[in-house]
């Protein structure tokens, strides 16, 4: 009866063949390395660049482990973290404009444990040093600021169609339209209604004061909010780039707030600074005239500027700022009627389009320079010729050489600014020292507490005690495999996580053994004990183990951070737990004795 | 090698006033620590900053305390923490400190007494992050409970699942009272302790539970209290040993862990070492105290038995 199907005990094979492989790359852990990817789409990254890498590498005499292609990037495995930092730099002077350098962990195990997919385990920014950071949109800004911008919409609207209005004010969540007879309120209300689709009206007073009252619709508050923090989201996200991190994490969380987490990270002033900054966009005209070969030399005109455009010819544009981005509602990148080219389609507000048009009648002919400012540093996106006077705020920019750099020029124009001001409500940084001492402090509690636990059921059980050691070591490999299959993120209580759940999933071997022991005591026959101890004590098991995981769901559920890394390898270790007790456990003591036909006693 | 050969069943019940009076004043001592001292919360859940940073040499306290009221920074608490070398700040969230530039302001004021000084960690929660934590963990606790209550109900019967639940949320307030009166400091981690915990525990109370059903069926003759003791006997050895090994792994964790896995692993001492006696000898007197009879059991073990898939030979 203490015997499995020979199919049953190949799948408990292959499972742990399986908990190996993949446990595997956590013993060759990662090594430090380097990783140069091209700004944008434009550039991609090749065996050109990375023998470009090699040949620099070797210039500076920095020794390095391999340079393979991976992705749209080139990554420099070093031995050493001075080798690493040495890399970084001599590369950065080198691809510094147009690459991003960036230092990086990539897995040390060897090629064939990659092909197969097995990854160590992602360790969290407790264990490898870094900064999260949680942002908090401000909302009431963002609405205020629509608000505005309505207002002043239907403010030129009713002036451009000659409805009077005797007052127009607004707070930060409506607009209030007074006007002095009905009929002209009604007038109002068509024509908003109309062209202000996003915007519930209501009529209010009808004695003397007609009142017109403009609130923003639920649906379009709710796209207004979360347009503010995809926005916001886009900029970080071309922030977070310039700081040179390997695998920034940039992600919304709720409604309203943004978790942002730079692994590696040490200077969070200036991380900080970089992620409060603010862009904005400039159009300017350009100057043709000056000489700009002249200009290249040194001999840059006074009131002009020279930059590079984006396909790197030299341009010279003019100090003086006509429009500023301020005035763009949105930016969506689509394809020009006519040639079929790829273009970008910026809207502009009322005000805006009124001062666009200006720009536009006054400069048929020349060229206008659309600039992305940020800290002071001035890009060119580009510089389009004006060919007729563009009215209605919706402009057209082409010359564009892909449908990729459209969006991306559109994504910079929606991106330039935060659509709403940030706070930094929640902030952890770990430095890199104290990350490695975590390391080893969560290691060994693990390693002692284990090596404790099975001497003493060895000692105690004897035979079955072996068995319920193996099962738990089978137990631990099985969920560090599981844990770096699915990349989850190892933090500190996770680490504490392991070490509990392996002190707690001891318990079913104990309810066995014990019971086994039990039967034994009450006449059974070695086998049958054996057969009725797993058998009586799954039921119990099964109890124990869903109370505890109701308790991992919960925090997993309500936890956030480190805690919920906890909670993860709780839930994990309790399923590896139950396979691992009961089966494992099983099936060596049915390999020991399971064939023996008279068996006089068991060591237990 | 057996350490429990007991030949007898211990009169367990007969002890039930003491085991009760002794719970009760436990857990009342626990409360009145909550109400006179509170919990030292951490600022997880009060909100606020916390640096910890290493001086090249053993730092000067009083000097780094000067040089911070010279920067205009208040109300910081200056300690020395773990090597003479450490220093932790704290910084309430009130006053011109209460935002995510505190932790520079203290760096650079650091920096201008000593340039060695370099950050170990930074943790700031402004007050809004904290209040929610604060509200997520106490949520967590009740759905916690009330998961437990509601499993063991349809595994067993609301006797059983009222018993076992009662004498683990008695724990979790003997833990906070702990907290309390030590004045420890109570962080998420020390949470997710006593949450993990708290699912632990109730398995004791199950392990007795379950045991307590199979002999209501074998033990025809037998009364309620000497079910009760028989399970309790029969069962107490499995108890001792499992709670010795995960109590192993937890001191693993006391002594090998550092500070951060510090006070987690005092919340799941105390836990554990209650945790054996209340869902023991606080879980069965409640279930005696609420009038179980032979008939609750047979009933749903019945049922118990069709979703355990045959689990009881």
């Amino acid at each position: 009866m203490n015997r499995f199907p020979l199919w049953k005990n190949l799948l408990i094979f292959a499972i742990l063949l399986l908990g190996v492989l993949y446990s595997l790359p956590n013993l060759y852990g990662e090594s430090p390395a380097v990783q140069v990817s091209p700004d944008g789409n434009a550039a991609k990254a090749n065996a050109l660049l990375a023998q470009q890498i090699i040949d620099e590498l070797h210039a500076a005499q920095v020794n390095y482990t391999s340079v393979n292609l991976s992705g749209n990037s080139v990554v420099v495995a070093l031995s050493n973290t001075d080798s690493q930092l040495k890399a970084k730099d001599v590369l950065e002077s080198r691809f510094g404009n147009g690459y991003s350098v960036a230092l990086n962990l990539i897995s040390a195990s060897p090629a064939w444990l990659s092909a197969i997919g097995a990854k160590p385990m992602y360790l969290g920014l407790d264990l490898r040093g870094g900064v999260h950071f949680l942002l908090q949109v401000d909302m009431q800004a963002a609405l205020g600021k629509a608000i505005q911008r309505n207002t002043s919409d239907i403010r030129s609207q009713l002036r451009d169609q000659k409805i009077h209005y005797s007052d127009i004010t607004n707070t930060s969540q409506e607009i209030i339209l007074h006007f002095s007879d009905a009929a002209t309120r009604g007038l109002a209300n068509t024509l908003i209604t109309k062209n202000f689709p996003d915007l519930l009206l209501t009529e209010q007073g009808n004695n003397g004061d007609f009142i017109l009252q403009a609130d923003l619709r639920a649906d379009a508050l709710k796209h207004l909010q979360d347009n503010a923090v995809q926005q916001n989201i886009t900029t970080l996200r071309n922030r977070v780039n310039e700081l040179g991190v390997a695998e920034p994490l940039i992600q919304q969380q709720g409604a309203d707030r943004v978790v942002v987490e730079l692994p590696g990270v040490q200077d969070t002033a200036k991380a900080k600074e970089i992620l409060g900054r603010t862009a904005t966009l400039e159009i300017r005209l350009v100057d043709d005239i000056h000489d700009i070969a002249a200009a290249a030399q040194g001999q840059v005109p006074f009131d002009d500027d020279l930059y590079t455009e984006r396909n790197g010819t030299p341009i010279l544009v003019h100090k003086e700022v006509l429009l500023t981005g301020d005035y763009i509602t949105d930016a969506s990148p689509g394809f020009d009627q006519q040639s079929g080219q790829a273009a970008v389609h910026v809207n502009f507000d009322s005000r805006g389009a009124r001062i666009f048009r200006d720009i536009t009648h006054d400069n048929v002919g020349k060229r206008m320079a659309i600039l992305l400012v940020e800290k002071g540093k001035a890009e060119v996106i580009t510089a389009p010729v004006i060919r007729e006077e563009i009215d209605g705020g919706r402009v057209q920019i082409t010359g564009m050489n892909s449908p990729e750099e459209a969006s991306e020029v559109a994504l910079l124009l929606r991106a330039g600014a935060l659509a709403a001001p940030m706070n930094i409500v929640e902030e952890r940084a770990v430095g890199p020292s104290l990350g490695s001492d975590n390391i080893r402090k969560g290691f060994h509690a693990n390693l002692w507490g284990f090596v404790a636990v099975i001497s003493f059921m060895i000692f105690y059980y004897r035979m079955f005690g072996l068995f319920a050691a193996l099962s738990l070591t089978a137990n631990g490999l099985l969920l560090v495999a599981l844990l770096s299959l699915m990349q989850a993120t190892l933090t500190l209580p996770g680490m504490a996580g392991i070490a509990l759940t392996l002190g707690m999933a001891i318990d079913a071997n104990v309810l066995i053994n014990e019971r086994i022991r039990e039967e034994l005591r009450n006449g059974s026959s070695p086998q049958a004990a054996i057969h009725a101890g797993y058998e009586r004590a799954w039921g119990t098991i099964l109890d124990s183990n869903i109370t505890t995981l109701i308790a991992g769901v919960a925090l997993f559920w309500l936890g956030s951070g480190s805690v919920r890394g906890f909670a993860m390898v709780f839930c994990l270790g309790i399923v590896t737990s139950m396979f691992s007790a009961v089966t494992i456990s099983r099936a060596l003591a049915n390999l020991t004795y399971g064939r023996r036909v008279r068996l006089a006693s068991i060591s237990i | 090698m057996e350490f429990f050969r007991i030949k007898h069943d211990i009169p367990f019940m007969r002890y039930g006033k003491i085991t009760t009076a002794i719970s009760l004043i436990t857990f009342l001592f626990a409360i009145w620590a909550l109400a006179a001292r509170g919990l030292n919360l951490g600022i997880d859940f009060t909100g606020g900053t916390l640096i910890e940073v290493t001086f090249n040499q053993p730092a000067n306290i009083d000097q780094v305390r000067q040089t911070l009221e010279q920067a205009r920074i208040k109300d910081a608490s200056v300690q020395v923490f773990g090597a003479s070398n450490d220093v932790l700040i704290r910084l309430p969230l009130h006053g011109n400190m209460g935002n995510s530039k505190s932790s520079d302001a203290v760096i650079t004021a650091l920096h201008s007494l000593d340039a060695s000084v370099t950050p170990k960690r930074v943790d700031f929660v402004g007050p809004q992050v904290g209040s929610e934590l604060y509200n997520n963990g106490a949520l967590a606790l009740m759905v916690v409970a009330g998961g437990i209550l509601l499993y063991l109900a349809l595994r067993f019967e609301w006797r059983f699942a009222l018993a076992a639940i009662i004498a683990n949320v008695h724990d979790v307030v003997i833990i906070l009272g702990c907290f309390a009166f030590f004045q420890w400091e109570f962080n998420l981690t020390v949470l997710a302790g006593i949450l993990a915990v708290l699912g632990y525990s109730v398995n004791e109370s199950v392990v007795v539970f379950d045991r307590i059903r199979e002999n209501l069926r074998k033990m025809r003759k037998a009364t309620i209290p000497q079910i009760i003791d028989n399970a309790i006997t029969t069962t107490m050895s499995r108890t001792i040993i499992t709670h010795g090994m995960t109590e192993t792994m937890v001191l693993s964790m006391l002594f090998f862990g550092g500070d951060a896995l510090h006070n987690f692993a005092l919340a799941l001492t105390i836990g554990i070492l209650f945790g054996i006696y209340s869902s023991v000898l606080v879980a069965s007197p409640l279930l005696l105290m609420f009038g179980v009879k032979r008939e609750h059991f047979l009933k749903s073990t019945t049922k118990a038995e069709v979703s355990a898939n045959g689990a009881q030979v």
